[in-house]
């Protein structure tokens, strides 16, 4: 009798590239190890600071005041029937979650150098700890902005949320794998030309002009026609000006916007992984 | 029939040598659009064997070139080879942290190695935590380190301390702990590194200890890399040599090890000249070891004889040091002139001197040894030359030793006597 034993390799090093190589039972095998991340991400943040998890109240809070205070009353931007501290509150958490995710996970191979070049895991699980993680900060951020709704409520405003807010996890979905892929795309590069790193923190910013973040798409396009393909065309303005209709049920819910920044996404995602999974075979070699 | 658990099949390994920069990019362009055209990579026909010594001239050099092996499951085997000789590279690429230039390795097992200890430690998480954290890191599930979580408390010897920080921890405790972890470990292949066993010396033979049992259990297929070839004859089943990237040699433990040895003592030498000006500050001419006998034996002098001629003025204390090595690579003893109350080496500029440093019947056991040269300025700390392995001689045992048991075992052959007193 014979055997053909190609079939029973459990696996196999090649030099060959496929053009993509995720090996999801592998992933799933360490699944304890994506938990214990997690677990450790969220733990050391409470045990590393006197304030702890305030900090992540000051931040947003601090930037919601400065983007009222400029782009409202000194700027005029005009919010609807929305309270301007809100309308920016709403949008900056968002906004936040994806600026973190992003930062973490674009130098996944920098910082994680240590460890991979000594011990063989799916590196992939440590970019989505990090998009996990973060959405303890993105918890406590919706949780200060429930609040502030509370009192603008109390205080006599006409909020009223939509009842598409039941969607609501599905745009943070979105924003964490957009998140997500950006990184990895930015970490891979990184690894070998360092250049990028520069660009990120700046892009970042930049980012978030054309992002709708402290303003309604629909003033973009009324007060700066030329320009307003910029922010048409940018993904991450549809899921937060989604995510403030949801939550304050004011501005424009485009379905057609969301199912474009969905593709988007995944397209995103998808390019992430695969230039991750090159970078993740050799990179050791050239960090 | 035999029941093959990992196949190497033609692996190579090419790393590009200096700095990463403008030049990577346009190699990795030029790579780029060789590869859109279907063609072989260009750089890989460009490197060299890795030899360190020898300025290359191309940037491209091999770390390991047309590998193949196979492992039987259950077999142990030992892969030997000097400092540098792909050793390293090859566990790389068997534990998957990078990947091979060409070539393919199969496995029908999970690889695992002891070489990551305490990788991916956490200051702020306590003991306990981290166990369980560099447990899963190294690929075991939560419910695998809970049910051995006891044995590792107990192995790492931090008991009292388990539920504490590890920032708190001494950096022994921290190595003591981590290489619990990873001693505790069962994959199907384990990779063993014994050169990189570390703590303190009592904790370092506990660890070798396990090492060895691991090695020794039942039917596991163990790749062990050590440089002690005691340790490797008496644990490997099969033996493999590395020499600059290529397998020198593979088949039987004992005839590993002895090919290993007799390719180290081919180059053995009493006595050598140096016609290359080795740096600005000093010249050696030559040094030899005993160097008009032909062999050494246990029982005599070590006569070590440098002439040199020093190149700069100086207006201080110039010292010479000489540190003996033996196959292993552990230092036997470190001697010079500058344990001399009195300058030996004068202090001027373009005389040729002859040094001789006399070891009075060390008493060496047979092998081979090599000796770490030093030339020390002002007795400061950081020599003005320094030179590996400048030289191997072979020590032989003395006839008229031990004369029942052919070999010692240890660093020295002494002569001895024993007499019945009562």
């Amino acid at each position: 009798m014979k055997f053909d034993h190609k079939e029973e390799w459990l696996y196999t090093i090649s030099a060959k590239r496929k053009l993509i190589n995720i090996n999801f039972k592998e992933i799933w095998r360490y699944r304890d190890l994506l938990v214990l991340l997690v677990r450790r991400d969220v733990v050391t943040v409470y045990k590393q600071t006197v304030l702890g998890p305030l900090w992540y109240l000051i931040q947003p809070l601090f930037t919601a005041i400065t983007f009222t205070l400029i782009f409202n009353k000194v700027a005029n931007i005009d919010t609807g029937s929305i309270p301007p501290f809100l309308f920016n509150l709403a949008g900056i958490s968002i906004w936040n979650y994806f600026r973190d995710c992003l930062n973490s996970t674009s130098d996944t191979f920098k910082s994680n150098a240590g460890i991979f070049s000594k011990v063989y895991f799916p590196r992939i699980i440590i970019p989505i700890s990090v998009v996990i993680s973060n959405l303890l900060k993105l918890g406590i951020q919706l949780f200060i902005l429930l609040v502030f709704y509370m009192y603008y409520l109390y205080a006599g405003y006409d909020l009223h949320p939509d009842k598409l807010l039941l969607f609501f996890p599905v745009l943070v979905i979105l924003m964490g794998l957009m998140g997500l892929g950006l990184g990895m795309i930015i970490s891979s590069l990184v690894t070998k030309y360092r250049d990028l790193k520069y660009l990120v923190s700046f892009g970042v910013q930049l980012l978030m002009y054309t992002s709708a973040v402290m303003y309604p798409m629909s003033l973009i396009s009324k007060k700066l026609p030329d320009f307003a393909w910029i922010v048409d065309y940018n993904p991450l303005a549809y899921i937060i000006e989604g995510a403030r209709y949801m939550i304050l049920g004011e501005g424009d819910f485009s379905t057609n916007g969301l199912l474009y920044t969905a593709g988007c996404t995944i397209a995103i995602a998808f390019l992430g992984i695969v230039i991750f999974n090159r970078t993740e075979r050799s990179f050791v070699d050239t960090i | 029939m035999s029941d093959v658990i990992l196949k190497v099949e033609n692996i190579s390994k090419q790393y590009r040598l200096g700095l990463v920069g403008t030049g990577t990019l346009s190699d990795d362009m030029k790579k780029w659009w060789y590869q859109i055209r279907g063609k072989e990579n260009p750089f890989l026909k460009v490197g060299e064997v890795n030899d360190r010594s020898v300025q290359g001239s191309s940037d491209y050099v091999w770390a390991l070139q047309d590998i193949n092996f196979e492992v039987q499951r259950g077999e142990v085997l030992g892969i030997i080879g000097k400092n540098g000789a792909g050793k390293s590279t090859l566990l790389k690429l068997l534990s998957r942290i990078t990947t091979p230039t060409t070539g393919v390795i199969k496995t029908k097992g999970r690889i695992s190695s002891l070489l990551e200890v305490g990788t991916g430690f956490h200051p702020e998480l306590t003991g306990r935590e981290n166990i369980y954290l560099n447990g899963a890191i190294l690929g075991m599930t939560k419910s695998e380190i809970r049910s051995k979580e006891e044995e590792i408390i107990d192995f790492s010897g931090c008991d009292r301390y388990i539920d504490t920080p590890v920032k708190r921890y001494s950096s022994g405790m921290r190595v003591r702990l981590a290489f619990a972890v990873a001693a505790f470990l069962e994959p199907d292949i384990l990779i063993v590194d014994e050169v990189l066993a570390v703590g303190d010396i009592e904790f370092q033979k506990k660890a070798i200890g396990k090492m060895q049992d691991i090695s020794q259990g039942h039917g596991r297929t163990v790749l062990f890399v050590s440089h002690n070839m005691s340790s490797v004859e008496s644990l490997c089943t099969a033996g493999m040599v590395l020499n600059n990237g290529r397998i020198g040699f593979m088949g039987s433990t004992q005839d590993a090890v002895n090919f290993y040895i007799t390719n180290r003592k081919k180059s053995t030498n009493n006595y050598l000249e140096f016609n290359d000006k080795l740096n600005d500050f000093v010249e050696i001419h030559s040094i030899g070891v005993n160097k008009t006998k032909d062999d050494i034996f246990s029982d005599e002098d070590i006569n070590i004889e440098i002439c040199l001629t020093l190149l700069k003025d100086t207006d201080k204390r110039v010292d010479v040091a000489t540190a003996i090595y033996n196959e292993s690579d552990q230092l036997i003893t470190n001697v010079g002139t500058g344990m001399m109350k009195d300058a030996v080496v004068e202090s001027v500029k373009g005389v040729k001197q002859c040094i001789n440093i006399s070891i009075k019947k060390p008493q060496l056991n047979e092998g081979i040894y090599n000796i770490l040269l030093r030339v020390i300025e002002n007795r400061a700390n950081a020599p003005k030359l320094k030179i590996e392995e400048i030289i191997l001689f072979h020590v032989k045992k003395s006839i008229g030793h031990n004369k029942v048991y052919s070999k010692v075992k240890g660093f020295l052959s002494p002569e001895i006597n024993c007499n019945r007193i009562q």
